[in-house]
């Protein structure tokens, strides 16, 4: 009587309301693109100041990275993120994000194992394959370059 | 006016990378954290095959804020570190190079913690 | 003594009466259209506690503290507590009742824990071997949060199936048989799966779950969802109903609109965040102990199958990739001992 875990899957699908892929497309790329427009900015007036490229873009990156931890432990970033969906999650502030939240919420188990490790817990994979992936290129340069 | 420009460009080309993760959200079961893989590594990739650079070029903060431009920060690193010492560069360049971002995001990450305490969800 | 009929279900031959019960709540809570019924709600979901953790255990001892004030009941009369939540090692429950020196027996059920516990309790009275039992279980949305999913202020997006924690806590105390409610059945469920791995779709693995239960409580005791005034589920939210529905359909099961579900009673889905509804062992626990307990006394409500339902994973067998196993236990609750259809 009883479904197969097939038919079962179709009836699950068909009962879950579908989220509104447009509206949350257009949010994402309007939060996203005022993200990176922050960053344009801060670029654009690092280099008016005399840094070079590759500084200026660092600069950049830490200004982002402090508006997106000050907003992390104001309570905030999650609030705009609700609704911005991959447009908080892609840029460097998502990446921030990632790092601090996790510091914040697990200081009450300390600041070795609660802090210090559980910050590492969602950004962690992201340095580690970001700098696999970079060592492999750079391997191949080495090699074949 | 070319201040504004090339803030336009950033606007369109970084809202472009955000809007194609919401269909990876919506779409796929991957979790964010495997986007945020997802994205780095096609970041180093685009990078090594020298498709990145010319969007950077375009698009400016557009390409490098989004996590794609971590990866190319990465590679571009490695790159440069393996044509200045070999080898050895392959290890030491990625990380250089992001350096900075990284190093923020950790003490900002510190003093977050130290400063403030978590909440609810109203 | 409780007689087993058909191959699931005790029937309480001597109806054990719920003698008291208190809910507590936070804002959320309060917000919903139940709000006006708990006993305490406090807004500050810390409860002025040092962690979520601690605040959890703190939800226990206030339902635990109302149940035994409006029964004008000591710890030292309860002779046993059945208690349990959703975080490891139930530490919830274990803080919550180590001060009150009362024999306890820790249960996990997840969200099925109410029905789990004042089962267990019941049939314990039911069988003169504890006078006074305690069933309580709790369940807060930040601790659920950081154990389950993310940090709180991590910027993640919850899918349209995703359920709402809710941040709150029911506790019953079941006695001998005295005044309405009574307990007069009980449905112990089997683990149902079939093969939901979505972990923020946690209704449709339920849902398996109390179909089951609900038929094999109907089958045992012969009766059809027309004896009842209501099936109460506990936590399947928007999407666990429509798919109960529809296997007790192939079942040839018509609810005819007698199903409620405590996730979709708790919140106000139009107004407040919450997607696909409540969810948690607080939920069904505080539903039941604010709402649907008092009204069973009133008489206004006659007969309620109460069917708390839980999803049985942990978050290592998610990311094993294993699917997610959901259990119902049923009780059914009645403003009148006179035993009808259970025959």
């Amino acid at each position: 009587m009883s479904p197969t875990p097939q038919e079962y899957n179709k009836m699950s699908q068909k009962a879950a309301p579908g989220s509104k892929l447009w509206r949350n497309m257009l949010v994402a790329f309007l939060v996203g693109g005022v993200i990176c427009t922050i960053g344009q900015g801060a670029m654009s007036w690092m280099q008016s100041l005399g840094l070079s490229r590759e500084d200026g873009g660092a600069v950049t990156s830490v200004f982002l990275i402090f508006l997106s931890a000050l907003l992390t432990g104001l309570n905030c970033y999650d609030d705009i993120a609700k609704h911005a969906g991959a447009g908080t999650l892609v840029p460097i502030t998502g990446f921030a994000n990632a790092m601090v939240s996790p510091a914040l919420e697990f200081k009450r188990e300390g600041f070795i194992l609660g802090v210090g490790a559980k910050m590492f817990s969602i950004a962690g994979p992201v340095i580690l394959y970001g700098s696999a992936a970079s060592v492999v290129y750079g391997l191949i340069l080495a090699i074949f370059g | 006016m070319e201040l504004l420009i090339s803030l336009g460009k950033a606007f369109l080309i970084g809202g472009l990378f955000c809007a194609v993760g919401q269909i990876l959200i919506d779409k796929t079961k991957l979790t964010p954290a495997r986007i945020l893989v997802g994205y780095v590594v096609a970041g180093v990739l685009l990078s090594a095959l020298g498709l990145y650079q010319p969007l950077v070029d375009f698009a400016g903060a557009g390409a490098t804020v989004p996590l794609t431009g971590f990866g190319h920060l990465l590679a571009t690193g490695a790159q440069k570190a393996v044509a200045e010492k070999g080898t050895l560069g392959a290890l030491t360049g990625g990380l250089t190079a992001s350096a900075a971002g990284i190093t923020a995001a950790m003490l900002f990450g510190l003093l977050v913690a130290l400063l403030f305490n978590p909440k609810d969800k109203s | 003594m409780a007689v087993k009929t058909g191959k699931h279900t005790y029937l309480l031959e001597n109806t054990p009466s719920v003698l008291s019960f208190g809910a507590v709540g936070s804002k959320k809570e309060a917000e919903g259209p139940l709000g006006q019924y708990f006993d305490v709600i406090n807004p500050d979901s810390s409860f002025g506690e040092s962690s979520w953790e601690k605040a959890e255990s703190k939800l226990v001892q206030i339902s635990v503290g109302q149940a035994l004030s409006k029964g004008n009941f000591e710890p030292e009369q309860i002779d046993l507590a059945f208690a349990g939540d959703l975080l490891n090692q139930c530490i919830g429950s274990v803080y919550g009742l180590r001060d009150l020196g009362i024999p306890f027996v820790g249960l996990y059920g997840a969200c099925s824990t109410m029905a789990e516990s004042l089962a267990l309790a019941a049939l314990f009275v039911d069988a003169a071997i504890a006078k006074k039992a305690l069933a309580v279980t709790s369940s807060h949305f930040c601790s659920a949060e950081r154990q389950f999913r993310f940090p709180l202020e991590y910027g993640g997006q919850r899918p349209p199936t995703a359920q709402w924690t809710v941040t709150g806590s029911g506790a019953c105390v079941v006695g001998e048989s005295a005044a309405a409610p009574y307990v007069r059945a009980v449905t112990i469920g089997c683990i149902e799966d079939l093969g939901i791995k979505d972990a923020n779709n946690m209704g449709a693995a339920m849902a398996p779950a109390a179909a089951k239960t609900i038929a094999r409580y109907l089958a045992d005791t012969h009766t059809r969802p027309e004896d009842y005034d209501m099936i109460l589920t506990g936590d399947l939210g928007q999407v666990g109903s429509a798919l109960l529905e529809q296997l007790l359909a192939q079942e040839k099961i018509d609810l005819k609109g007698r199903h409620q579900d405590c996730g979709l009673l708790i919140y106000d889905r139009q107004q407040q965040d919450v997607h696909a509804g409540g969810s948690g062992c607080g939920c069904a626990a505080s539903v039941l102990c604010s709402f649907i307990l008092p009204r069973i006394r009133q008489g206004i409500l006659g007969d309620v199958l109460f069917v708390a339902t839980g999803a049985l994973m942990s978050p290592t067998s998610s990311m094993q990739g294993e699917s997610i196993p959901g259990v119902a236990h049923l009780v059914y609750l009645s403003a009148s001992s006179r035993r009808k259809g259970v025959e």
